[in-house]
């Protein structure tokens, strides 16, 4: 049997840890994860890709490693090129050796493991190169799939990756459909394209638009009906990259294929 | 209730009043839920003001400008005017006080980036004057002969 001494002893434990607990666990307001999704920033960048004006120097992928320091030699990008070939006879070919980083200086196709194509001048049907970076969607899965907030969408629209949270478990990795992610080769994290996020804040053009000498990128802010970007998106014909997803990707592409995934 | 269930009970409770405890310390005051809501939203706010800190390096032309006049103005007038310093010299970060001068790469591949001949009809590639690397006087530097800042054709044949 219990006795009155030990059931208030008892009785002043468990209180005490019950409301210990509670001060320490945030008490999440449902009104705020409900809040109100349509956020009052008045800012939100989105990006334009000419794929028709990219000549696949691969200005841009230097200067954005440089600019992000990803280390140069490392096989690992924030941006890159890809070329496609599609041949008279039905054929497709794609490549993007070191993510164009030196620019597509030959016309063999790079079919990895040492193996080059070569295609004939009278066999293309089509040819193109096609800029790739983080679509930054309004609907990010990578951001889903973080266990422990390290990985979230600002309120401009930019997904951004905390370094000092982020804890090198690679779901963001696996969970997004363009596969714009990788791990820093120095910090271990999670990496990937910020649309510059030092240089757009600062009123500048992101790296990659800054060095493409044919406008083939152009960053906007999809909110200011002004904006030159916007009034394209708005009024011409733009296509976006697996939108089967429903990841709303907000990097928009003039001239898309279907054989562009 | 019996001794040997109460002792291990109270352990685990101290343990989790301190890893609670713990978490008050370590977990940031901006840690939360923002805008976005819990889905997106989920963060350390502090993290964007970290991201907009990183170093700028590419300063663009206009930056060089004062400087190098002479090669500003003279590739200016030119195709090449299109062309970025930075993409041929690299990032100018602090130049000239860091690094004191910037790279000056005369490869052939830094060329061949626009002018190896590539067939690609609906590219921009098309549009640029190709050579084939393995013909045009192979093994030489493009700028013995070509001036990168006024790549004229005129007195070359
Ligand atoms: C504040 C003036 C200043 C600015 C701005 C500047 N430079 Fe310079 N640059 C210099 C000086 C001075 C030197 C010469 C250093 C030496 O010879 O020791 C130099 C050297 C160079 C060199 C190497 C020349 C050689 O003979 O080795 C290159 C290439 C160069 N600059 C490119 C650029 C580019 C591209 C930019 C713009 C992004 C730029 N500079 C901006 C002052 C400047
Ligand atoms: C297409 C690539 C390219 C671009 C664009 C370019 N340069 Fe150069 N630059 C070169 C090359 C290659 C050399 C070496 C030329 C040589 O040795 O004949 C050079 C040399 C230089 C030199 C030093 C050598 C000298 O002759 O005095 C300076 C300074 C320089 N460039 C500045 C600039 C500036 C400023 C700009 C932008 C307005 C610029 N460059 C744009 C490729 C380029
Ligand atoms: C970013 C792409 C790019 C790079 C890199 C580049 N060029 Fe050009 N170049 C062009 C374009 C565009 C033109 C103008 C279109 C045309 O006439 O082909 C041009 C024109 C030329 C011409 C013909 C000039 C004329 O008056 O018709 C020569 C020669 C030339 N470049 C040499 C070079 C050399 C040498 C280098 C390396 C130092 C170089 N280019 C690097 C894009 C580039
Ligand atoms: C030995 C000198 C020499 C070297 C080295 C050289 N060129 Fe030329 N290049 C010429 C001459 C001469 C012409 C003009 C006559 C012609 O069309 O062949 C020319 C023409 C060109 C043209 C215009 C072609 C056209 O169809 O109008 C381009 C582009 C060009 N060169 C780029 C380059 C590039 C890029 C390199 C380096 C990979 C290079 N050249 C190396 C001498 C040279």
């Amino acid at each position: 049997m219990i006795n009155r001494r030990d059931f208030l002893k008892n009785t002043v434990k468990g209180i005490a840890g019950i409301t210990l607990s509670l001060s320490a666990i945030e008490i999440i307001d449902p009104q705020k994860i409900f809040a109100d999704k349509t956020d009052k920033s008045k800012v939100r960048w989105v990006f334009l890709v000419d794929t028709y004006k990219c000549v696949g120097c691969g200005f841009c992928v230097k200067a954005c490693k440089q600019e992000n320091e990803i280390p140069y030699d490392a096989n690992v990008t924030r941006t890159w090129v890809e070329r496609y070939v599609i041949t008279k006879d039905g054929k497709f070919f794609a490549d993007t050796p070191k993510g164009a980083r030196d620019g597509f200086i030959t016309g063999k196709i790079d079919l990895g493991q040492g193996k080059f194509q070569d295609i004939k001048k009278e066999d293309i049907d089509k040819a193109f190169f096609v800029p790739k970076l983080c679509n930054q969607c309004e609907n990010p899965p990578c951001v889903q799939v973080c266990p422990v907030g390290a990985t979230y969408q600002a309120p401009d629209g930019v997904v951004l990756v905390d370094r000092k949270w982020c804890i090198g478990c690679g779901y963001c990795i696996m969970g997004c459909p363009y596969g714009v992610r990788f791990f820093h080769p120095v910090y271990h994290t999670a990496e990937k394209c910020n649309f510059c996020y030092h240089r757009i804040t600062k009123g500048l053009k992101t790296a990659c638009v800054q060095a493409c000498p044919f406008g083939a990128r152009q960053i906007g802010n999809i909110k200011d009906p002004n904006d030159p970007v916007t009034k394209i998106i708005m009024t011409e014909r733009v296509g976006i990259l697996k939108e089967e997803y429903g990841t709303k990707p907000q990097v928009y592409y003039i001239g898309l294929d279907k054989e562009v995934k | 209730m019996k001794n040997h269930v109460y002792r291990p009970l109270i352990v685990v409770l101290c343990l989790i009043g301190l890893i609670l405890i713990a978490r008050i310390f370590y977990v940031p005051k901006d840690f939360g839920v923002h805008e976005r809501g819990y889905m997106y939203g989920w963060y350390r706010e502090g993290n964007t003001e970290d991201w907009t800190k990183v170093a700028v390096k590419y300063q663009g032309e206009d930056y060089c400008k004062g400087c190098h006049p002479d090669k500003y103005d003279s590739i200016m007038k030119t195709p090449h005017a299109i062309i970025q310093c930075e993409n041929c010299h690299g990032p100018a970060i602090e130049h000239p006080s860091n690094p004191q001068k910037l790279a000056i790469d005369k490869s052939r591949a830094q060329c061949l980036r626009c002018h190896a001949s590539l067939p690609y009809p609906t590219s921009g590639r098309a549009k640029i004057r190709g050579i084939d690397p393995e013909k045009h006087n192979p093994d030489i530097e493009c700028v013995m002969c070509h001036n990168p800042h006024k790549p004229s054709l005129e007195g070359l044949k």
